[in-house]
């Protein structure tokens, strides 16, 4: 991919005021709005994709562990978790202990654990990796997205998929049409003769550049996603973005994940006809003392996903929401000298919900088979994908992937 | 597509190389030499940046409430002082830093220092439209830099690469102009270089630098930080790339044809001259190629309509200047907080359902805080070329003038630089 295709991918999307997203005063309401403003919900039986980004590059082999492996223990003596410090999954394996939540939910059958997940020839660099994992083409660059494609190949109703994010991530793009981005400061319009000109900027004008043509759509996609998702009226809390959480924060994401998925939350369960909701968190790219930060990052990944899938599972359309959680590559087998570790290539990838069948899928990399120093890769993370278009989203993967039709057997529920 | 009239032609210099027009009516050639002349506003730096302070003991909650709250205040301070120079800089300084500032991403984030934040930016304004490898070699041992991307954690015998990557893949050459024994190599060359808590500069320490031969490009030598900067600036990959990333911002996310970057790179030349290669940007038949339109980025279109209603953000009250640093965040782009090391997305990612929203309030917000004279063309206000028979209807049914403005500051026609 040249670096001009490439820069366009760069939208990874990271200071966000999602604190502004806090549904906790207006739920009710917002509830109460969706279900008169909905006019077509979404049927209970449709099941919904959940992606959370993990951006920075996530250390896989300091959250799914190989602890009881001594090539572990030797590769990085400063990072490395002892076997009674991790959350034991069998197989010489334990979550990172910031993981206990999904630990429970590993307990109960509904996490499964894909491993040494990865693409051939991995790249090293944050935004090429990035954007391999975010259009699903590995070899060429292409100018769209696989949820994007998925949108162009099944109905061109932006409200299909949903990015609780400023920017548009580029997972989202398709050819002609693109995702709905879900406001951080609530979708409020003016009323009358304002709110009039300004909905009328949005018609489309005959002829006109294709830019010009594109900000026009994005005004009439406005008045259709408040049409039908009513007036969110967002709480006033401010988020302190200064509050110091990461030391890995150079490679994009979201904080507050916990918001991004309570509004998800709030969405499904209204019954809102979105199929694809993108939601992220920052700051996994460490490089230096690695190790508190990235169980703190863990830690807050656990603590927002195991509730959104606790309340999730409580309702007949939670029930079909499978959430798949991502990074763009993994880390170095060996520490660095700075107790972090620099950018390597195959690593975990968790897929939860009641549809999923729980346990370990694909093979554990080798810590002493290596290939310059990094884990050779053992699934492809496209089959992933495969398995959760034709399983969660009913599309023949074939048409989104480039013919790839390579599967995880057995990831999900029939 | 053709070519645009003098007249546009014009306005997108302005909109390009500027903040959008400064209200005098000058010919092409004339504003080109305005736009590429020496910087006319004195750089008086903002006040009252200070080292931060830091919390004590980790538990010290009170303490660490008042350290934030003063970095935040500091952050503000040297925001509202940056939008303020780029509303009133009639010349292409501050628009270059600001192209800068983005391709050199840099998050106070992380860095959580308004000083150094400052003295980096200090350092795009310089060189601005200077030579190239003055800046590349500013920033390598640039504080904030160093900060950023783990430079401190990167000493002989353990090297940590953050820096030396993001130097060769974003900064310098760009992906698969350069290896990974390259990236670790630029690593040892890069140790020694610390920023120490409460400093305003980097510094070097001679004891943690890997002084022995390293092998980059081909080439063997003790090589330093200059060193490495240099080198990677040196390779042949370079000036395209360079040259590809100011073009992608200033002229059009169509790449330049192969005549034209040759052109470009030969004008660019080996002393990597930013302002020879601008003049001959502008004068590139793409330039004034009606489909070379380019998306405003959120501070782009804000500075510009700043500048359109003659509001100078220092002469705001405190509160409207909070609101328009807060629409710019909702908007997704706030100086100071590039989303990631990459910089900030372009084209279509500004045109979310969300930043249409907030590019309304902030419209109203600034449209309100001016004085308009209700007599006022506002195609003529906001140097428009032109409004489309969709927009005309859109404006005829406003009457206010602060509302009327604000909804012709939305128009696909003020918010995309035809």
């Amino acid at each position: 991919m040249d670096n001009l295709t490439r820069r366009r991918f760069l939208t990874m999307s990271g200071v966000t005021a999602a604190g502004a997203l806090a549904v906790g005063a207006t739920q009710v309401n917002w509830s109460d709005l969706m279900t008169a403003a909905v006019r077509d919900p979404l049927p209970s039986g449709d099941s919904v994709l959940v992606v959370v980004t993990l951006y920075g590059g996530n250390d896989g082999l300091n959250t799914v562990v190989p602890a009881a492996d001594p090539a572990y223990q030797d590769a990085r003596p400063e990072l490395a978790y002892k076997p009674e410090e991790v959350l034991d999954l069998g197989e010489g394996l334990g979550l990172n202990p910031g993981l206990k939540g999904l630990k429970g939910l590993w307990d109960e059958d509904r996490l499964a654990v894909v491993r040494g997940v990865g693409y051939p020839e991995p790249d090293r660099s944050h935004f090429r990796s990035m954007a391999i994992w975010q259009t699903a083409s590995p070899a060429t660059s292409v100018p769209t997205g696989w949820l994007g494609r998925w949108l162009d190949a099944t109905g061109a109703d932006p409200l299909r998929a949903v990015s609780v994010e400023p920017t548009l991530p580029p997972m989202l793009a398709g050819a002609t049409t693109a995702a709905a981005s879900l406001p951080v400061r609530g979708l409020k319009l003016p009323q009358g003769a304002l709110g009039e000109a300004f909905a009328a900027l949005g018609k489309p004008s005959p002829g006109e550049e294709r830019w010009q043509a594109q900000a026009a759509k994005s005004l009439g996609d406005l008045q259709n996603a408040v049409r039908v998702l009513g007036g969110h009226e967002a709480g006033e809390r401010e988020d302190d973005e200064d509050e110091e959480k990461t030391k890995g924060a150079s490679a994009g994401g979201s904080s507050q994940l916990g918001t991004q998925l309570d509004l998800v939350a709030g969405l499904i369960e209204a019954g809102v006809p979105t199929r694809a909701y993108s939601v992220s968190l920052g700051g996994f790219d460490t490089h230096a003392d690695e190790r508190g930060t990235q169980q703190r990052l863990l830690t807050e990944l656990d603590s927002s996903l195991t509730p959104f899938v606790q309340r999730l599972r409580k309702t007949d359309r939670g029930k079909n929401v499978v959430v798949l959680v991502y990074s763009e590559f993994g880390r170095r087998v060996h520490a660095n000298g700075s107790d972090g570790t620099d950018h390597g290539t195959a690593g975990p990838l968790f897929v939860l919900g009641e549809k999923v069948n729980g346990g370990f899928h694909g093979a554990q990399p080798s810590l002493t088979d290596l290939s310059n120093g990094d884990l050779k890769s053992t699934v492809d993370f496209r089959d992933v994908y495969a398995s959760v278009l034709g399983g969660v989203l009913s599309t023949d993967p074939g048409k989104v992937l480039a013919g790839h039709t390579g599967v995880v057997d057995g990831l999900l529920r029939v | 597509m053709g070519e645009i009239s003098e007249r546009a032609a014009v306005r997108r210099l302005n909109d390009r190389l500027g903040f959008g027009s400064v209200g005098s009516n000058e010919g092409f050639d004339a504003t080109v030499a305005r736009l590429l002349g020496p910087p006319t506003v004195a750089v008086v730096p903002p006040p009252g940046l200070t080292p931060p302070e830091y919390a004590g003991k980790k538990d010290d909650k009170a303490a660490k409430k008042a350290a934030n709250k003063q970095r935040a205040a500091q952050e503000l301070r040297l925001t509202s002082w940056w939008l303020d120079r780029m509303v009133a800089e009639p010349t292409a300084t501050e628009r270059l830093t600001w192209f800068w500032h983005g391709h050199f991403a840099t998050s106070n984030q992380k860095v959580r220092n308004a000083q150094l934040m400052f003295t980096q930016n200090q350092a795009f304004r310089t060189q601005a439209l200077g030579k190239f490898g003055d800046l590349a070699r500013a920033m390598v041992v640039d504080p904030a830099m160093i900060r950023w991307l783990d430079g401190n954690a990167n000493r002989k015998g353990s090297p940590n690469e953050n820096l030396g990557r993001e130097f060769l893949e974003l900064f310098t050459l760009g992906i698969g102009h350069y290896s990974e024994v390259d990236v670790f190599e630029g690593a040892r060359c890069l140790t020694g270089w610390t920023i120490k808590r409460g400093a305003t500069q980097a510094r070097f320490v001679a004891a943690r630098h890997d002084a022995d031969s390293k092998t980059l490009f081909g080439k063997s030598g003790a090589y330093d930080a200059r060193g490495f900067a240099d080198l990677a600036v040196a390779q042949a990959a370079s000036a395209p790339f360079v040259v590809g990333r100011l073009w992608f911002r200033l002229v059009s996310a169509t790449p330049p044809s192969a005549d034209a970057l040759r052109r470009l790179v030969a004008a660019y030349g080996s002393e990597r001259d930013v302002r020879a290669l601008l003049r001959a940007m502008v004068a590139e038949a793409a330039f004034t190629d009606s489909a070379s339109a380019l998306v405003k980025q959120p501070v782009e279109w804000a500075v510009g309509l700043l500048r359109a209603l003659r509001l100078q953000p220092a002469r705001l009250d405190e509160k409207t200047r909070m609101k328009l640093i807060a629409g710019l965040r909702g908007m997704g782009q706030v100086p100071f907080r590039p989303p990631s090391v990459g910089g900030w997305p372009s084209g279509g990612s500004w045109l979310t359902t969300s930043a249409g929203v907030t590019r309304l309030q902030v419209a109203q917000l600034l449209t309100k805080a001016a004085e308009l004279d209700p007599a006022t063309d506002v195609q003529e206000l906001l140097g428009v070329d032109g409004w489309s028979a969709r927009t005309k209807a859109a404006l005829a049914s406003v009457k206010d003038p602060a509302q009327l403005t604000a909804v012709a500051a939305c128009a696909p026609e003020y918010v995309v630089s035809g």
